[in-house]
């Protein structure tokens, strides 16, 4: 079954989805302000001879004229970070604050993790949980060249994550019991990519995301456990799927004590409202305060975000 | 069973335990563990080799991982802890010459007041490719030094080079070396 095809229905403007999803994705960097400042990665660009665009919607993210960052002095200094410019939306919606205790269930490589780090001022602490190790190896690289000092790194299943590592003994005043805010940028199907990884038309199937799913469910009725009441849950995924998306958000709302949080994107980016049904499945009407972001809106890859508050 | 921390703590020294993050202690007073360093002897030898201020490490914690392998972290944490990375790897101590990496120099190595060495663009490029160089043009103490390039307006660290006999030794990690020029 081809991803795009069982999606473009819901779609509007159809057909600028679909050419949106032949067109390449420019080379985006994220200026990193734990160890530069936007002024000092531009100059290095500069002095490069690279040219650059910044994004309308985040002076943080940097349009280059060429593929890739790799082999710049900018890039070796970690001043910069090669990273979608869709996927900057989960540590923007999480909005995490220096001080506060973050986890991200699903880290590597890295890229929302270390953006949410350098929007923490490098403060507080970001635990970025993966249970593959081999992945886990380049959110260590990611962290180590762009200089975070309040990032742990854990491997577990995120199913199943356990705070015992951050508990210490009981008469600890160091420790801690629930985190301020969690991250779960689920593994999924990852149609919404297309625009980078162009064979997944041809390898995506149902099976796969079914088997998805309740993975996905899982991972963020943990992550809702281990917040703190009040505290706050981003759920995203690079998928188009209302079954990866908009129904494992459902599927919390009614087993867990969380409810679906308004939350505005950054001006000039443009998405629009979850669904609330999908293939004859009824979601709860909260469902339409999350965003689904396609490729023809802000020449992006596909995304959707999901912000909840943990009300108990 | 691991009870390294424990209020009652014994008088009698242990060893290290590689395979966990530990704090390390405040003073030699407070040293429960052989030879391991002590945030004191940190932060002034910081000072000391490096003119880096002592207040620069007032809202870090400092951790030891693996022998000698030390750790910068932002926040105060329950130790021990057995995780797979806290922070950023900072200082490689329990050796005659103690070593700051890479990541350590490119983080904080602009608050240094001594002990850093600047590079033409070719020389910088050499350095981050692996190579070491000829330069006698160092006459300050040998060891390690804070290898730096003007860059972009400013003076950007790049990484630890070792300096013995007119050589600049490049100790840019294999995995970080990339081909510049």
């Amino acid at each position: 079954m081809d991803p795009i095809d069982r999606i473009a229905p819901i779609v509007d403007n159809e057909s600028a989805f679909r050419q949106a999803c032949k067109r390449r994705l420019p080379s985006v960097v994220r200026v990193n302000t734990v160890k530069s400042t936007i002024r000092q990665a531009k100059a290095a660009l500069d002095a490069e001879s690279i040219d650059y665009e910044t994004v309308d919607w985040n002076p943080r993210l940097l349009i280059l004229d060429k593929q890739g960052p790799g082999n710049l002095w900018p890039y070796f200094h970690g001043w910069l970070h090669g990273q979608e410019e869709v996927s900057t939306l989960s540590a923007i919606a999480l909005n995490p604050q220096p001080g506060e205790r973050i986890l991200d269930t699903c880290a590597a490589p890295g890229s929302k993790t270390t953006h949410c780090a350098a929007l923490m001022n490098d403060r507080g602490l970001i635990v970025g949980n993966d249970n593959n190790l081999g992945r886990l190896s380049a959110l260590r690289a990611n962290a180590e060249r762009l200089g975070l000092t309040n990032l742990a790194i854990t491997n577990q299943d995120a199913r199943n994550y356990s705070i015992k590592p951050f508990q210490g003994t009981s008469n600890a005043s160091d420790g801690f019991e629930t985190f301020d805010r969690v991250l779960v940028d689920a593994p999924c199907s990852c149609d919404g990519t297309i625009r980078k990884n162009p064979d997944v038309r041809e390898q995506w199937t149902k099976k796969h995301m079914n088997s998805i799913t309740h993975i996905q469910q899982s991972i963020l009725q943990r992550a809702i456990q281990l917040t703190t009441p009040g505290g706050r849950v981003v759920y995203s995924t690079c998928s188009f799927s209302p079954e990866e998306n908009e129904a494992v958000v459902d599927n919390v709302l009614t087993e867990l004590p969380c409810q679906i949080m308004t939350w505005k994107p950054p001006n000039g980016f443009e998405t629009t409202q979850g669904e609330t049904q999908w293939n004859g499945e009824m979601f709860d009407d909260s469902l339409q305060n999350t965003h689904r972001v396609y490729p023809h809106y802000n020449d992006t890859g596909g995304f959707f975000v999901a912000v909840l508050e943990v009300t108990a | 069973m691991k009870n390294r921390r424990s209020s009652e703590s014994s008088e009698q020294s242990q060893s290290n335990d590689g395979h966990q993050f530990d704090r390390l202690p405040a003073n030699a007073d407070t040293r429960v563990v052989d030879q391991r360093p002590t945030r004191k002897e940190v932060i002034h030898w910081w000072k000391d080799t490096y003119g880096i201020k002592l207040s620069v490490w007032d809202q870090f914690t400092f951790w030891e991982k693996g022998n000698g392998k030390l750790w910068v972290c932002a926040d105060n944490l329950p130790a021990p802890m057995e995780i797979e990375a806290l922070g950023l790897r900072i200082l490689r101590t329990r050796q005659n010459h103690w070593k700051p990496s890479t990541n350590a120099v490119q983080r904080f190595g602009h608050l240094a007041t001594k002990r850093r060495i600047t590079l033409t663009r070719k020389e910088a490029e050499q350095f981050v490719a692996g190579n070491d160089q000829s330069l006698p043009c160092w006459d300050g103490e040998w060891g390690y030094l804070i290898v730096e390039h003007e860059y972009a307006g400013i003076s950007a660290p790049i990484g630890v080079g070792l300096y013995l006999h007119g050589e600049l030794r490049s100790t840019v990690p294999k995995t970080r070396q990339i081909p510049l020029s």
